[in-house]
Formats: C-alpha cells, structure tokens, sequence
C-alpha cells in the first residue's frame, strides 16, 4: 500500500472503527480532513450542524441510544472551544465520544497564529483523554487509543487534536485495535468475596432497596438487573440517567430518585436496611443532604469507577467491576425471595403522591395545560416505545417522572451538567442512530432558543426528529426556586418569545402550535403519524411548579409534596 | 469532628507524555487544594516517570484525590504517604555575598554547624547547598536570613517509601495478559 496524507489516514481509522456517521463543522485547520470526507462521502456521512456544540451534542444522543461511540469534528481555535459543553456534558455522564480537532501547524503552535487556541490546554479538565498529534505517522495509534479509551471502562469523551501539517503529511498506513494499555485498567477484577458478602447481606434483608444507575445501562447489564430485582423481590429506583434500564410498567420499578423524583423512593432510601447502590455515583440530585441519607442501611455499592467508591456514600461493601459480570455473578448467590409487606410501602407512599400530586398534574382541573399531561398524552400515543431527548429544568424532570418507558436507552438527557440546548441536536443525533426508532425531543422555551439554529441540520438532512416544545414564557426551574427561595423575584427569567411556527416554517418544518386542551391529543397523534420531522409547540401553565420537590440540603425523607 | 490536615506526599508513576502535569494539577485545582511542592523524574523503570507532589490535606479529601489521579489514562498508579512512612529529602541554594563568609565568624559556625556545602566561591558571592528534611532547611534559612541573602531557591520534596510500590509487578501484569 502506498503512501498516504495523514487526513486520509483519519478517515480511514473512522472506518476501522465502524464509524459511519460523523458530525461536524468545516474550517481552515481541518480542511484536509473535510476534502477526505468529501471523497469519501458514500462510506462516511458527515452531518452539518450549524454549531460546533450541535456537532457534540449529535454525537452525544447517537451515543446515549445506540451505545456506540459519538464522532465530532471541529476547526481550531472557535470551532474546538465550542466543543467544550458537549465535551464537558459528555464527561460528566460518560458519553463515549471522540471529538477529532484541527490545529495550526505544528511550526506555528505557540505564536497566537489565526484561530490557534490550546484546546489540549482547554478540554483536559473535561476529557477522559486528549492528545495532540503533530506527526502523521502518529495518527492510527491515537485514534485506536481514543476509540478504546473513549468506550472502555466507564465512558467518556477523548479528544484528538491534529495540526495541519500532520493532516497534509504522507505516510506508510496500517491499522491495529487497540486492546490494552498498560497504564490504563478499565474495569476491575472482580472479588467474589465481596459478591459473597453483598449476597449474605441482601439475602438477610428485611427492607432492601436497589438504587440504580447509568453504569446498568452502560454496562448492558439490564437482564441481569431484572433477574436480580426478580428473583430476590427487592423493589428498585432509578437515577434520571439510568431511567429505561427497566420497563417502567415493571410491579418492582418503584421510580425515580432525587431531588423531583418519586414520594416513596426517597422516603423510603431512609427506611430501608440494605440499600443496594448499581452503577450510580451518589450524586447531590440525588442524595439531598448526605449527613442525612440512608443513615439506618448498610450500603452495597456495585461500580465499575474505584474513584466512585466512598465518594460521597461510605460503602459497608464496595463490589469494584462490570455491573453485568457483577450482577451475573451474585444472581446465583441469591436466594428467591419476597418483602411483601415493604413493597407494599412503596404502594402506599405512590398513592400518597398520585392523590396529592400526579393525578392533578395528569388530570388537571386548572384550565392551562400543563407539561405533565403533555406527556401523558405522548405515552398513550407511543405506548412508551419512543425514546425521549429531553432538555434541561422544569420540563425534564415532567419528562422523567411521567415518561413511560418499554426499552433501555430510552431517556436521553443531560444529567450531570444540566447543559441546556442539548436536546434539539442530541435528538437528531439519536434519530439518525436508530432510524427505525420514533425520537421525541422534549423540550422548554428557553433552552430551545439556546441550539434552535439546529433546525437548519433537520432541515438539511430532512431527519424526522419529532419536537415538542412546552412553552411557558418563563425559564420555569429558576422561575420556581425564586417563588420558593427568593420572595418570587423574577429576575430575568420571563421570557418575550418569537412566533416559534414562523421559525418552523423557515426551515420547512410542519408545525403547530396547541393552547387548548381538547386540540392536545389529535396534535400529538398528527406529530407521531407524520413521516417527516414535526414540530409542536404546547403553550402550558405559566407558573406551574413540579412536585415532589427535596430542597437543597434537605433530606431525601424531607421529600416536599407542595 | 474536624478533620485533622496534615502533610502528605503524593507519589505518583506515570507514562512519560505532554500534558500529563496539566491533568494532574488540574485535580488539586479543581478542588481548592494549594499544591506545595512539586518534582517529576525518572525511576528505576525505563520510560516511567514518577511525580511527587506535597500537599496539606486531609485524609478523607486526599484519598479522593488519590482515586482521581489513578483514575487518568497514563497513571500507572498514585499512593499518598505521611511524613512517618518515606523517607524524604528537600534540597535549598543560597547566594550569599563573600565578604560575610570572611568578615563574619557566625556565618562560618553556621555553615559548618549545619553540614551545608559550599558549591561556589568568587570574590563577589559564595553559594551555599543544604540538602534534608524540610525543619533542617527552615532552620538554616532562618540563621542565615539576618545575615542577608542574595537569592534564595529551594526545591520541591523528593520521597521514597519505607514499603515497597510493586511498579513492575503491576506493568508485569499488564504484559501477561
């Protein structure tokens, strides 16, 4: 084989890695790579978006519903800072993601030439690793790393700065996958003495609770789960980012955790004897005060990350490794096993909440339409089949909370990072991940405003992403703390919004926008039907708040219905 | 209960690449810890280096630390030690002007007192080199500062183990596998 330019080289690595969908944003320091692309066009398509962050976040919601890795793919200078929220957004929920840099040329580094930034600098506090490249003949190893690294262990983003003269650079080329580095174990061995004793605890359990998280997900440890929860009849919550690891019809599926989660999950987290931690990582969202939560259980922690262990939650019993491998192999330890009595707690508790809160959300009496039955009416509609990309505040937690789910990677959202704008472009991402599935991206009025230049991608690539927005004229999350916390201030969170159909129209989009509650259902049922992209826009209850609510620094059994 | 801070060194064997610093200081940055001291060299094992780092922590937070650092792609492994369990050195330089080293008999006591070497003699300065542990370098420093010192630099901590690591045990494994 002859010589080949480092940017050909690229390409061909993307390909190596059964790569088939790249999303980007041309300019100066890239283009090698981009007269590639173009050449390589029927083997590698190449989304436009029209943000660098749009190109992050696509690659974000590809990777979210697929499990495959996300690619990105930027300029210097702006076009790599602009990466840096989907990058950071990608670390903090383990997003495997590689994001492909150009640089100035290597003799130029250091000059403040044309758009030169440090993105190395810049992206390492964000990235699980980067690395820049100023030599072509480096390029299949990185890469390789970059794809292992980025998938391997606990997900996360990497990125690859090349400079431009390494893309124009010609070299020998050959290919060899990653499979190891010595500096680098991905996930530990596991200890079966630690599964042993995890299993004596839970089968001594009277009150035992599973919390699970994304690392379930992640790890495509779903089966596993659901023989654990089945067999040893332990009732079981869910963290946002691991929500659909389990059917949400599911009699042990016992619902959301955290801060807007479910009334008898948090309640009872300081109830339960044996609480049974599953590739989550103790987030504050999800813990409320940590000087008070789960104080009476003895904690099992099953994580694939050692740096996650007593972390936030000291573990009586830390099990390190895979959650499938793990999960696989406490199953048989376990013994087959019911708590009635406790699991009719969580009954009881739920019906508290229905009667307080959910059936007025669903059902409401009040004349707004509110984001809830929005969503109830997506559920009956969909059956729970789609997957939903929801943004970030208010309407999030609504889409959390009510969303019905029958498959895994079902919720996409940002978790960790709460990056509003991540839902328009990471639905696009998804839908093009898994065309056969219906994506609705859900989504508030303001964090729409904040990537809603990625109508143009839809429009573009004509990728039917179906959206609807719940507008309620205010930036609503922040709108409710200052009703609760700030003596109702509103400080800059009303929002003057554009006539959001004309900006659909634009883009060729169809469109509708619903106020009244008996037009609800039909829209939605015209938005599922719809072959093409669809855009609906609900305008909803202008101050509603969500309940149940744990306000910071509260206890999770301090867990607020109003 | 407050947590007591103390001293701790950090030890850390690495990969040899650019950038590795700036991933590392990146974790006591982003938590609001001071980094006191800092020295990367080589080891005893070709192509690894080995960072030492002094920080004032506590237990709880440096453990943490600990896990964060291990937890970087080319870190081969960290561990985090006190003051009891290595055995350390810090080394110091002072630029001292010649005439005290000749007008001044106190000078000469506390050289000699003090086991310093001097590297350097000209007519203008005289350079003198204090290696141990760091209560011996505060105490020189102290002595001398009355005097006047013309500069004045002292280098980051450097610490073996009493224990031993097991580096090569790890990378062996790695190799078998």
């Amino acid at each position: 084989m002859g010589k080949i330019s480092g940017s050909e080289a690229v390409i061909k690595c993307l390909l190596e890695e059964g790569v088939e969908i790249i999303y980007g944003y041309p300019g100066g320091a890239i283009m090698p790579v981009y007269d590639e692309l173009y050449k390589y066009k029927d083997k590698i398509h190449h989304v436009l978006t029209r943000h660098e962050q749009g190109a992050t976040h696509s690659a974000q919601g590809f990777a979210r519903i697929s499990g495959r890795v996300g690619v990105a793919i930027a300029t210097s200078g702006p076009g790599a800072t602009n990466l840096i929220t989907g990058i950071a957004d990608a670390q903090i929920d383990s997003t495997p993601m590689v994001c492909i840099t150009g640089q100035v040329a290597s003799n130029l580094l250091g000059s403040d030439a044309f758009q030169e930034t440090d993105i190395i600098g810049i992206s390492t506090p964000v990235t699980k690793w980067n690395h820049q490249v100023t030599r072509a003949e480096e390029i299949p190893e990185v890469l390789s790393k970059a794809f292992y690294i980025a998938k391997s262990g606990r997900p996360g983003p990497v990125l690859i700065d090349i400079t431009k003269d390494a893309q124009f650079e010609t070299f020998d080329f050959s290919y060899k996958k990653t499979n190891g580095i010595r500096s680098y174990n991905p996930a530990p061995e596991i200890e079966m003495d630690m599964i042993e004793k995890a299993a004596d605890l839970i089968n001594n359990a009277k009150k035992p609770l599973i919390v699970w998280g994304q690392g379930v997900i992640l790890g495509t440890a779903e089966e596993e789960l659901t023989a654990i929860i089945e067999k040893a009849g332990i009732p079981a919550a869910w963290t946002i980012l691991g929500a659909s690891a389990i059917p949400t019809s599911h009699p042990l599926n016992v619902g959301m955790l955290g801060m807007h989660g479910n009334y008898a999950p948090n309640k009872l987290t300081n109830e339960c004897d044996v609480l049974i931690a599953i590739g989550m990582r103790f987030d504050d969202r999800v813990t409320g005060d940590l000087n008070s939560y789960a104080k009476q259980a003895k904690i099992i922690h099953f994580e694939i990350d050692p740096a996650e262990i007593n972390k936030n939650v000291k573990a009586d019993i830390p099990v390190l490794g895979d959650a499938k491998k793990s999960l696989k192999s406490i199953l048989p330890l376990l013994k087959n096993n019911s708590h009635p009595q406790w699991v009719l707690k969580f009954k009881a508790l739920y019906d508290i909440e229905y009667n307080k809160v959910i059936q007025k959300e669903i059902y409401p009496s009040k004349q707004g339409i509110t984001m809830a039955e929005v969503i109830n009416e997506i559920n009956t509609h969909t059956n729970g089949d789609a997957a939903i990309v929801s943004d970030v505040g208010q309407h999030q937690m609504v889409a959390c909370r009510y969303a019905k789910f029958n498959q895994s990677k079902s919720n996409i959202t940002s978790g960790g990072l709460g990056t509003m704008g991540f839902a328009l472009p990471a639905a696009i991402g998804a839908k093009m991940a898994c065309p056969e599935r219906e994506v609705i991206a859900v989504i508030g009025d303001g964090g729409y405003q904040m990537t809603i230049q990625e109508l143009g991608t839809i429009f573009q690539t004509e990728v039917p992403v179906k959206i609807v927005v719940l507008n309620n004229g205010f930036l609503g999350m922040v709108r409710q703390w200052q009703q609760l916390f700030f003596d109702k201030r509103y400080a800059s969170t009303e929002l003057k919004n554009p006539n959001f159909i004309k900006i659909a129209e634009g883009y060729s989009i169809n469109s509708k926008r619903v106020s009244k509650r008996s037009e609800l259902s039909d829209a939605i049922k015209e938005m599922i039907k719809s072959k093409a992209s669809h855009f609906l826009e609900v305008i909803v209850e202008r101050e509603d708040n969500i309940f149940p609510m744990i306000p910071t620094g509260s206890s999770v059994s301090d867990i607020r219905l109003s | 209960m407050k947590e007591e801070i103390k001293k701790y060194t950090v030890s850390i064997y690495t990969e040899n690449n650019i950038g590795l610093l700036n991933r590392i200081s990146a974790i006591f940055q982003k938590r609001h810890i001071n980094i006191e001291s800092l020295n990367s060299s080589m080891t005893e094992i070709k192509d690894v280096s080995r960072w030492t780092i002094l920080v004032n922590d506590t237990e709880k937070s440096i453990k943490k630390i600990i896990g964060q650092i291990n937890k970087q792609v080319e870190v081969i492994k960290a561990y985090y030690h006190t003051d009891e369990e290595t055995i350390y050195q810090e080394s110091c330089l002072f630029k001292i002007k010649s005439s005290l080293l000749f007008d001044e008999r106190k000078i000469q006591n506390i050289i000699k007192e003090s086991n310093a070497i001097i590297v350097t003699v000209n007519a203008e300065f005289f350079v003198l080199e204090k290696s141990g542990r760091t209560k011996e370098l505060d105490e020189l420093y102290k002595k001398l500062s009355s005097h006047g010192i013309m500069q004045f630099v002292r280098s980051g901590r450097i610490a073996v183990t009493k224990q031993p690591l097991m580096i090569s045990e790890i990378l062996s494994k790695f190799k078998s596998k």
